[in-house]
């Protein structure tokens, strides 16, 4: 490992990879890897791909920041494979990474803890063939109450997601989170404020960062996300003291619950009565020109360098 | 994260707030934009095709054309000496309208294809996309007309959603553009009182379409143009790129006052230079090179002349004759896929260019089905991005320039599978609607 007294921490930010996610980790990874050069780090940007494990070997960085999005970049694959060629890596490690890719797994979990989550049911597309998707529909739709949310129950950035409505639309909905995985998340949608509460941890336990309100004039989708514009940010959200209080404490329960390291956002509805309901969380958030943790990170009135250097020492050093 | 339907814009307890921040949308530019704008943004759909550039992806989705054919070492020998010996010219500022001598290298270029005009009425451009911007600014006010093929050219529609026309599309069949509906449409908004600035069209090759309007059609089609008062934009990218036979009359050939002539260096050499041209109407060129010169001051001496060098000193019509054989070649590995493996859709089968059409079977939102397509690992461009309204939904383009033939035998083979899947899901869940999405569909143009 780099003496970091007198060399620059080096740092390899793993970004792309297949997933449908690529292009927005491509953004983010650029993103933090400009950041980790301007603290004083050696950052490189290099996709996942057959040329890894060889490259590894031979850079030895001292600690790679696995920001791919999607599947085996969150999935905890990745960082297993990390661990295989023993290397430190930034952020939550397999286990962690594994409990919080799968969304219904995360629910569970943050249920146990006491945590309130929509109702919701997780159905694989091979449960459609074999019982019949009128059937089962019909049931979904007898037992939560519309309007519902149709999500791949793993995945990100809105995508395969649709708000249902309509009980005619569901067949439709359906379809179209099929199209990104083979398992559909419906959950009953709660209305209220939408936050991302952001967590970090360089060391000192974890913290939570001023939560992110998220205001738009339709569903927060990919466009909401990636076009800046259609969205309304509010940093700290204009929630009252003790209902802010409360969404810090469900993301620290969620870092703390589902195993998560270093950094982590979860993403929560606040309704009418102030009660936080848990919908899922991120080990490797969105760091893009328009993402939730970099606003936060704002917010907090943090150096957005320092933070993301701190945080690539503390994966070195683990 | 959710997407819940309803955001309440005030929080839940206002009288416990602290005091209140600002929001932000992330650009303080946000009110400023021009209408002309909206629709300019990434989708979801467009970022899919970020995966398409990776090795393990089949791409038949981009329109990069196949250039490890080109003699690279000859054109980087030529371009060296180009710049030692006139390095001072190419370098520098040039003529608006383009070079004389390069304009009339460009005559030479289209006599291939028995097109006459004067170098006068030439005008370089950036590509012929330029041109057809250029076009559009000088004839099009929001919510005139558009007359266009269903399907059309992507690249032309975003043009003219820029320029907030009104497109209205008119259906070919196998032999291109068909004259009664063309004579339909224009009779219709005639009576709507409406104003058809341009008829767009993409004779040879069509893209996306894959069809070549007939000979016989197309003394009809500038006719009944005519008889509307209708300015033809006609654009040839694909025209040397023909399989089996002679080029057809261009529709410039028929009546030149009533044309607008696009051609392009993109497909036939390079599309890196960045060079094509229109033919206009004397008055009309004028006030284009006046377009020009306020867009770009003038196009690039170093492309054109670079060209013009690889136009006098290598042999390219022989390198064109090349490249036809790779895309025939390619061409017919895709339609022998395709009838090996997806039987139960439909294709064109295109006698030149780059693309194919293809019909999916009934029920099917190729749009819907395009992330599973690249979890398989293959990709393709949905037939919504062809269409300023919604049709395409059942559609897509097929490309088969840049793939070698045996990619897109596998790339067609893995379409197959996501086909069948596709098929049975909607099946299950009985529906065929989509749950669409806004903004740009189709891939960039570094994305294969």
């Amino acid at each position: 490992m780099t003496d970091h007294t007198s060399q620059p921490l080096e740092v390899l930010v793993l970004a792309g990879g297949l997933s449908h996610e690529r292009e927005v980790s491509i953004r983010s990874g650029r993103r933090v890897a400009e950041s980790l050069r301007a603290a004083g780090a050696a950052a490189t940007l290099r996709d996942l791909d057959a040329g890894l494990l060889d490259y590894l070997d031979s850079a030895r960085p001292d600690v790679v920041w696995p920001l791919l999005h999607g599947s085996t970049g969150e999935d905890g694959s990745v960082r297993d494979l990390l661990s295989l060629a023993d290397v430190a890596f930034v952020g939550s490690g397999s286990a962690g990474a594994r409990s919080t890719w799968f969304k219904p797994v995360a629910k569970s979990l943050m249920e146990r803890a006491g945590a309130r989550t929509p109702a919701s049911v997780t159905l694989p597309q091979s449960l459609f063939r074999q019982v019949g998707a009128t059937a089962v529909l019909e049931r979904v739709l007898d037992r939560l109450p519309l309007p519902l949310v149709v999500k791949p129950a793993a995945g990100g950035s809105a995508l395969g997601v649709t708000v249902v409505t309509d009980p005619a639309l569901l067949p439709q909905a359906m379809v179209h989170c099929f199209s990104y995985g083979e398992t559909a998340l419906i959950e009953r949608a709660v209305h209220g404020t939408e936050v991302a509460v952001s967590v970090v941890d360089t060391g000192d336990g974890p913290q939570a960062l001023p939560a992110v309100e998220i205001v738009t004039d339709g569903p927060y989708d990919y466009d909401a996300r990636y076009n800046a514009g259609r969205t309304e940010y509010f940093a700290p959200a204009r929630l009252a003291p003790a209902q802010l209080d409360a969404a810090h404490r469900m993301a620290v329960l969620a870092h703390e619950q589902l195993g998560l390291a270093q950094l982590s956002r979860t993403d929560l509805i606040v309704d009418a009565d102030g009660t936080p309901w848990y919908l899922e969380s991120n080990v490797a958030p969105g760091m893009t020109e328009t993402s939730l943790f970099p606003q936060a990170v704002q917010a907090a009135d943090l150096s957005m360098d320092a933070l993301y250097h701190d945080l690539a020492l503390a994966g070195a050093r683990r | 994260m959710n997407v819940s339907p309803q955001h309440s814009p005030e929080p839940a307890a206002a009288a416990d707030l602290p005091a209140s921040a600002a929001g932000t949308r992330l650009d303080p530019w946000l009110s400023h934009y021009a209408e002309r704008t909206y629709g300019m943004k990434a989708s979801e759909i467009r970022a899919l095709f970020a995966v398409a550039n990776r090795p393990e992806v089949v791409s038949l989705a981009g329109g990069m054309p196949f250039l490890a054919g080109l003699p690279l070492e000859t054109i980087s020998e030529v371009t060296a000496k180009l710049l030692s010996e006139r390095g001072a010219v190419a370098l520098q500022y040039g003529s608006g309208q383009g070079e004389e001598s390069f304009r009339e290298q460009i005559l030479e270029v289209m006599r291939e294809e028995h097109i006459r005009a004067h170098a006068d009425d030439v005008i370089v451009t950036t590509g012929s996309q330029q041109a057809l911007d250029l076009v559009t600014r000088i004839f099009v006010d929001p919510g005139d007309v558009i007359v266009a093929e269903a399907p059309s050219y992507v690249g032309a529609l975003g043009v003219f959603r820029s320029y907030q026309a009104d497109v209205v599309h008119v259906p070919m069949d196998a032999n291109g553009l068909v004259p009664e509906a063309l004579e339909h449409t224009l009779s219709e908004l005639a009576a709507e009182g409406r104003t058809v600035k341009l008829l767009y069209t993409v004779p040879n090759f069509h893209n996306p379409g894959g069809v070549t309007l007939s000979a016989e059609r197309r003394p009809q089609i500038v006719e009944i143009a005519q008889r509307y008062g209708v300015l033809i934009l006609e654009d040839n990218p694909y025209g040397l790129l023909g399989f089996d036979s002679d080029p057809l009359p261009a529709l410039h050939t028929y009546d030149p006052d009533g044309v607008i002539y696009l051609g392009s260096f993109s497909k036939t050499f390079a599309p890196g230079y960045r060079v094509g041209w229109a033919v206009a109407p004397h008055a009309v060129r004028e006030r284009l090179v006046l377009a020009a010169e306020s867009a770009i001051l003038c196009p690039s001496m170093m492309s054109q002349m670079s060209i013009s060098t690889y136009l006098a000193t290598c042999d390219w019509r022989g390198q064109v004759k090349e490249f036809r054989e790779v895309y025939r070649e390619r061409r017919d590995a895709m339609v022998g896929a395709l009838a090996e493996y997806l039987p139960m859709a439909s294709w064109t089968n295109p006698a030149g260019g780059f693309y194919t059409w293809v019909r999916l079977p009934e029920g099917l939102d190729a749009q819907d089905m395009l992330p599973r397509a690249v979890t398989e690992l293959v990709a393709y461009v949905p037939g919504t991005a062809f269409y300023a309204d919604d049709q395409g939904k059942q559609f897509m383009r097929l490309s088969y320039c840049y793939p070698t033939a045996e990619r897109i035998r596998e790339g067609v083979r893995r379409l197959a599978g996501v086909v069948t899947s596709e098929l049975e899901l909607v099946q299950m869940f009985g529906t065929s609607g989509t749950t669409g999405s806004r903004g740009v569909h189709a891939p960039a143009p570094d994305q294969n």
